[in-house]
């Protein structure tokens, strides 16, 4: 099992959404977050104050996948989130050791 | 403005000295009160109260850190309270009564109406018309609305670091020793009906110069074939009259409605309490920045509402004048918000809505002072200029001199204020599309145009601007030493921290 984290523009949300659902996601858990990456925020005025804001406003995603689903997921996110401009996000994958469904006690894939 | 309840006092001195009521009832048949202008007066009172609660409230907590919106609001709210029955009091009394002392007289009022003593329901007081009367309770609880939002102005300037306690301590000296002799030495004169000299108003004049010196006069006016020696004695009289005056009236300034009074007043006490506080912990460093935009522009709307209730209020009539009023405060607001967000767009690159907000504000105060003086030309001249001069303020000055003016109390209506005020003096002249000054003193009830000289007039609005300036700042000078030592100025630094919202109240603007 995987676990992807990707980080995107927030108005791509729905456009990944639906793509992850054509591809047979069903779980998704979403986040609002802010950082940055090589994008370096924006400038903000306030009457005579400027204020430099480091932190941009991104969404979270947070899936987990079957072994053989995760390349899929990864296409998906990165062909729908992408605009080619600087602060499209990252996607970063991880080895999932287990899941759990809470309401049935089932385990691994089939808690997914 | 105008206030002497001549008629009131005449039957208290008639009663006083055994003289016969219809006396005092033959100078009541002269001026004669309208309900229209009673309505006028009573519904500008209730806007003013809308321009304090909520607008100032919301323009100032939308300004703020989510953590001290309440602390502002609550100080806005009990400033309110607290000066509208110090009002009832002394202030009203302190501010538009005569003192019997001629050397305060000038500058302090007398104590004569403590707790509204002899002001009923049946009292009058004159307007800007002869023979035109509003009753003295609705000139009553029109000031006392403008005295409760004044120094609530001040919030703006020690937001989010001013103790609560300090803060009502800091308002009430201020109150009672800049704003109330400021009010008196602008406003308090004798009334337009106090200029007739003539047989038709010997109550009033004998109530003014003594019985013996009105019949002197006269006569003498009678006696007189000449216009110079006419004029002789009408000046005679006229510079008895105004012995009652307050300083700055006498001086022939102009403060329509109360760009001394209210704005420079409150704009340099800002500065003061900027100053003397010091800069909030993170100011330049950490993102201070507003909460809630759209609180501001709601709050902003309100005060352009209860502004129109405040300048074109202060002509005490519904008339032309007062539709005058309201067009130059409306022009005023619009071209120094374009004129704010015009100089934003061109030198920071946005248009903000802070900006546009503001500069409606800078635009409105600067007008408080010419709004029934000038005409509408003048008045988009005047908002232009206050859009680019206080966007200059609290862009550059403030940045230069490096204070912490939280809100920009100093940049909006201090520098708006002595904007108007020396605006006020130019625009006001007749060739220039506005009134002129009108003279008051007559053998009749006709008054005339006072010829307009440039130097004159600037050199009493300079004046009034240098005494307004230095009286208050002084007087918050010393307000802020006896909070030091009395309450202490300042929250503690991790609670300022915290925000004031929690330490000195006790609750959260949100859950």
């Amino acid at each position: 099992m995987k676990f992807i984290i990707a980080v995107i523009k927030p108005f791509k949300l729905e456009e990944v959404r639906e793509a992850l659902g054509a591809i047979g996601i069903q779980g998704i858990t979403v986040t609002e977050v802010r950082g940055h990456g090589r994008q370096r925020g924006h400038t903000e005025f306030y009457r005579g104050a400027e204020y430099t804001v480091s932190f941009v406003p991104k969404v979270k995603l947070e899936l987990a996948v079957d072994e053989h689903m995760a390349d899929k997921v990864i296409e998906a996110i990165q062909t729908t989130g992408q605009t080619g401009q600087i602060g499209d996000g990252k996607i970063f994958v991880l080895p999932l050791e287990q899941a759990v469904r809470i309401r049935t006690g089932e385990s691994g894939t089939a808690a997914l | 403005m105008s206030f002497q309840l001549f008629t009131k006092r005449l039957a208290l001195a008639a009663a006083g000295f055994g003289l016969t009521p219809l006396f005092a009832s033959a100078a009541e048949a002269a001026a004669t009160v309208n309900k229209g202008d009673t309505t006028w007066m009573l519904i500008a009172t209730c806007m003013v109260v809308l321009m304090t609660i909520p607008g100032l409230a919301l323009f100032y907590g939308g300004l703020v850190r989510a953590k001290n919106v309440l602390s502002v609001l609550m100080q806005v709210l009990t400033v309110f309270s607290v000066v509208s029955i110090l009002w009832v009091i002394y202030g009203y009394s302190v501010a538009f009564s005569g003192n019997a002392s001629a050397a305060l007289n000038p500058f302090f009022g007398g104590l004569g109406k403590l707790m509204l003593a002899g002001v009923t329901p049946a009292s009058e007081i004159g307007t800007f018309s002869k023979e035109t009367n509003i009753p003295e309770l609705a000139f009553v609880i029109f000031q006392m609305t403008f005295a409760c939002i004044t120094p609530a102005l001040i919030i703006g300037a020690f937001a989010e670091r001013m103790k609560f306690s300090a803060v009502l301590l800091f308002m009430v000296l201020w109150f009672t020793f800049a704003y109330l002799p400021m009010a008196h030495m602008v406003w308090f004169w004798a009334g337009p009906d106090a200029y007739t000299l003539s047989a038709d108003n010997l109550p009033l004049i004998s109530s003014l110069v003594g019985a013996d010196k009105a019949k002197q006069l006269l006569d003498a006016l009678a006696a007189a074939t000449t216009d110079d020696a006419k004029a002789a004695v009408l000046g005679e009289y006229g510079s008895l009259v105004n012995a009652a005056n307050g300083y700055l009236f006498n001086l022939g300034a102009l403060d329509f409605a109360g760009g001394t009074v209210v704005h420079i007043n409150a704009g340099v006490a800002g500065l003061v309490c900027a100053l003397f506080l010091g800069k909030r912990v993170g100011y330049g460093r950490d993102p201070i920045t507003p909460h809630n935009l759209t609180f501001v522009l709601a709050g902003v709307g309100l005060l352009l509402f209860g502004w129109y209730g405040f300048n074109a209020g202060s002509s005490l009539e519904a008339n032309g004048l007062t539709a005058l009023i309201i067009l130059n405060s409306t022009l005023a607001a619009a071209a120094a918000a374009l004129a704010w967000t015009g100089g934003e767009w061109i030198f920071r690159g946005h248009p903000s809505l802070l900006g546009g907000a503001s500069g409606a504000v800078a635009g409105l105060v600067a007008i408080t002072p010419a709004c029934g003086f000038v005409g509408p030309g003048a008045a988009i001249l005047i908002g232009i200029a206050a859009g680019f001069i206080c966007l200059w303020a609290v862009v550059v000055l403030k940045a230069k001199l490096g204070y912490d003016d939280a809100l920009d109390v100093f940049g909006v209506h201090g520098i708006g204020g002595i904007l108007g005020a020396l605006l006020t003096g130019v625009f006001v002249n007749p060739a220039l599309g506005g009134t002129g000054v009108t003279d008051y003193l007559a053998a009749g009830t006709s008054v005339a145009t006072a010829a307009y000289s440039f130097s004159g007039q600037m050199y009493a609005q300079i004046m009034a601007v240098i005494v307004a300036i230095v009286w208050t700042a002084a007087v918050s000078v010393i307000a802020l030493m006896i909070c030091k030592a009395v309450t202490g100025l300042r929250v503690r630094e991790q609670e300022e921290r915290e925000g004031l919202d929690l330490v000195d109240h006790g609750e959260r603007a949100y859950n």
